[in-house]
């Protein structure tokens, strides 16, 4: 929209800096609290500029671990979110790749059948099924194991409509004229199919990334072992200090590490995301 | 070098024909032309000799081999299509080399054939860049390319040109023909460009419905269209057509406006009888002196250049009527010409099934 009215510019930068604001407020007090010792980020009234601590406390909670969840660390923590996420992400995109490639350029019987029984399953997240498939896990003997953290997690609707939308646009020519090159389904599927869904692919990893790091209440039911403790859920436990009071700069510290590869991830991605959420020319 | 032979060909669509028995055959060598109005199941009949499309009934063989049940790939076939079809993330190389890998080529080999290929359609400089980088015309040569490097025995065109502008067209059309011809391939074309189809087949099969209305050369179509829908499709301003009633002998034929005129040929089917009469529009002539003349009141003018379009009506019965006059003639809109129509070249047909009468 292109218009040229000072108010309603002076209104709509006000409206984005407000939202700024508000997204980016608690991002700073997590980075200031986290540079402080432990008493002084207690003491209220909270500084709003950051201390001389930041790399102190960033060395004891890589290294020491914090509060409750002591005796795993922090590194181990996030390694086992980073393998967890990376697992679901790439399961559900190969997955969904597989079934919507199935779903679209085969004809086999109640094929539309089986396309809305994956679309129905957008109606069942883990939270809705989740005594049944911790059933499931348990038996398999899955608990404890990057396995059980993830493989629940990976059969997606949601990613298996959006490959369908995107092979749809691919025109039928392009099938036709691969035949005629001799090229099999995988063949197709390889050499044209995955290279024009690259941009999607790239913004699907970045949504399903963040949202397999995300998970806090599946890891919370299947894992005990502390080993396996994803970074999420290890926040949480270390709010929980019996004795003593929580460990605030050591909790922010650690908070500001859990928000670290999500950042990267997008940051890294931004420029396929965004085409593969825009991009329409096939 | 191969020839194609289709036998009672059909396609139905569950109960729903679109190809009623096609019987076909295509020289080695040749250049035909499927021509038809949109709908008429000329594409589908391509896409059958492809492989891309099942067929219902009947026999395609290539090269004497039935290739009914054999993928396209194996029909030893290429085809262009509408679209380009282009794989969008592939340089032009690797675009007409795609096929030729699957295959299993050399590298060499492919390298060669493309070159050659790229040489042929002068568009060597372009072979690193991607499609989206190419104009229509580039894009159209890349298109025929990738169907020359696998040299096959038979090449499918699916309107190829319709995504061009109109000069570019001409000019592409005669490149094909050229190219054809140079390389010998059969290769049968679709199009619903009449010009298209006149100007670069060697024969001409004419659809309509899915039923051949007629085969033939482009000038055995011109001068002697089989059923009123070939003489309408064919040429451009298209055929004029009138009602008259031959008279009781056969000799003669009265038209609407109660002009009689001598028939070239006697027809002793339709005596006493109501038929439609096609006259070309440059087979009739603005000429006071002539014998057979007729009040004509042009309507509007056209002016092309090497020819002058007049729409008018004619006679009491008020048809309409194009003719064609040749080079600027100046006629004015209103104006009420002296019309005589060159008898021996008028075609006369069927009211009810369309055909042909002699």
């Amino acid at each position: 929209m292109i218009e040229n009215r000072p108010i309603a510019t002076f209104i709509s930068h006000a409206v984005l800096i407000i939202g700024l604001l508000v997204v980016a407020f608690p991002v700073w007090v997590t980075i200031v609290a986290a540079s402080y010792d432990s008493v002084r980020v207690l003491q209220v009234p909270l500084p709003l500029w950051p201390g001389d601590q930041f790399f102190v406390n960033l060395h004891s909670a890589l290294t020491a671990g914090v509060g409750n969840a002591r005796e795993q660390s922090v590194g181990l923590m996030l390694m086992n979110s980073f393998f967890m996420a990376m697992m679901i992400t790439t399961g559900k995109i190969i997955i969904s790749l597989l079934s919507a490639f199935a779903i679209v350029y085969f004809r086999f019987p109640f094929r539309m059948g089986f396309f809305w029984m994956i679309f129905i399953t957008l109606m069942l997240p883990v939270e809705v099924r989740i005594l049944p498939t911790f059933e499931v896990v348990a038996n398999l003997g899955m608990l404890d194991t990057y396995w059980g953290l993830s493989v629940p997690l990976i059969a997606s609707a949601t990613a298996t409509f959006m490959f369908r939308q995107v092979f749809l646009t691919i025109p039928d020519e392009m099938l036709e004229a691969a035949r005629i090159d001799g090229a099999g389904p995988m063949r197709f599927f390889f050499d044209i199919l995955l290279p024009l869904s690259r941009t999607n692919i790239a913004a699907l990893f970045v949504i399903l990334f963040i949202y397999g790091w995300n998970q806090y209440l599946w890891p919370l039911l299947v894992t005990t072992d502390k080993e396996m403790y994803t970074i999420v859920m290890g926040i949480k436990q270390m709010l929980e200090a019996a004795e003593e009071s929580p460990e605030w700069h050591l909790i922010m510290m650690t908070t500001l590490l859990a928000m670290l590869p999500p950042v990267i991830v997008v940051v890294a991605m931004q420029k396929l995301f965004v085409k593969g959420l825009t991009e329409t020319d096939k | 070098m191969a020839e194609i032979r289709l036998e009672k060909v059909s396609k139905s669509y569950g109960q729903t024909a679109v190809i009623h028995g096609v019987d076909w055959h295509i020289k080695d060598g040749e250049l035909v032309v499927i021509v038809g109005p949109s709908g008429c199941g000329k594409s589908t009949l391509l896409r059958m000799i492809a492989g891309l499309e099942s067929i219902t009934d009947g026999e395609i063989s290539i090269d004497g081999r039935v290739v009914n049940d054999l993928e396209p790939a194996q029909r030893d076939i290429a085809m262009v299509f509408q679209n380009y079809a282009l794989y969008p993330h592939m340089s032009v190389f690797n675009n007409m080399a795609y096929g030729l890998k699957i295959k299993g080529l050399p590298k060499a080999e492919i390298e060669k054939r493309v070159n050659e290929a790229a040489e042929i359609l002068e568009i060597g400089d372009y072979l690193e860049r991607s499609p989206r980088q190419l104009s229509g015309g580039q894009r159209q040569r890349v298109a025929m390319g990738r169907a020359i490097v696998r040299e096959p025995s038979v090449f499918l065109f699916d309107e190829p040109l319709s995504n061009l502008d109109a000069k570019l067209r001409v000019q592409m059309r005669l490149e094909i023909k050229k190219l054809q011809k140079r390389l010998g391939i059969t290769s049968v074309y679709v199009t619903h460009d009449q010009v298209e189809a006149m100007t670069l087949g060697h024969r001409l099969m004419v659809l309509n419905g899915g039923n051949v209305e007629q085969l033939g050369t482009p000038i055995e179509l011109y001068e002697r269209p089989e059923t009123k829908f070939v003489a309408s499709f064919i040429g451009s301003p298209s055929m004029n057509f009138m009602a008259g009633n031959v008279s009781a002998d056969g000799k003669e034929v009265e038209f609407q406006g109660g002009e009689t005129h001598a028939l070239p040929r006697a027809i002793s089917s339709h005596m006493g009888k109501q038929v439609t009469i096609g006259m070309r529009p440059e087979h009739l002539l603005i000429d006071p002196s002539g014998t057979h003349t007729m009040s004509y009141t042009a309507q509007v003018v056209e002016h092309l250049g090497a020819d002058t379009l007049v729409h008018g009506t004619f006679g009491s019965g008020g048809s309409d009527l194009i003719v064609r006059l040749e080079g600027v003639k100046a006629v004015n809109p209103g104006e009420v010409l002296p019309l005589s129509i060159d008898l021996a070249n008028i075609h006369v047909f069927d009211v009810d099934t369309g055909k042909r009468l002699e």
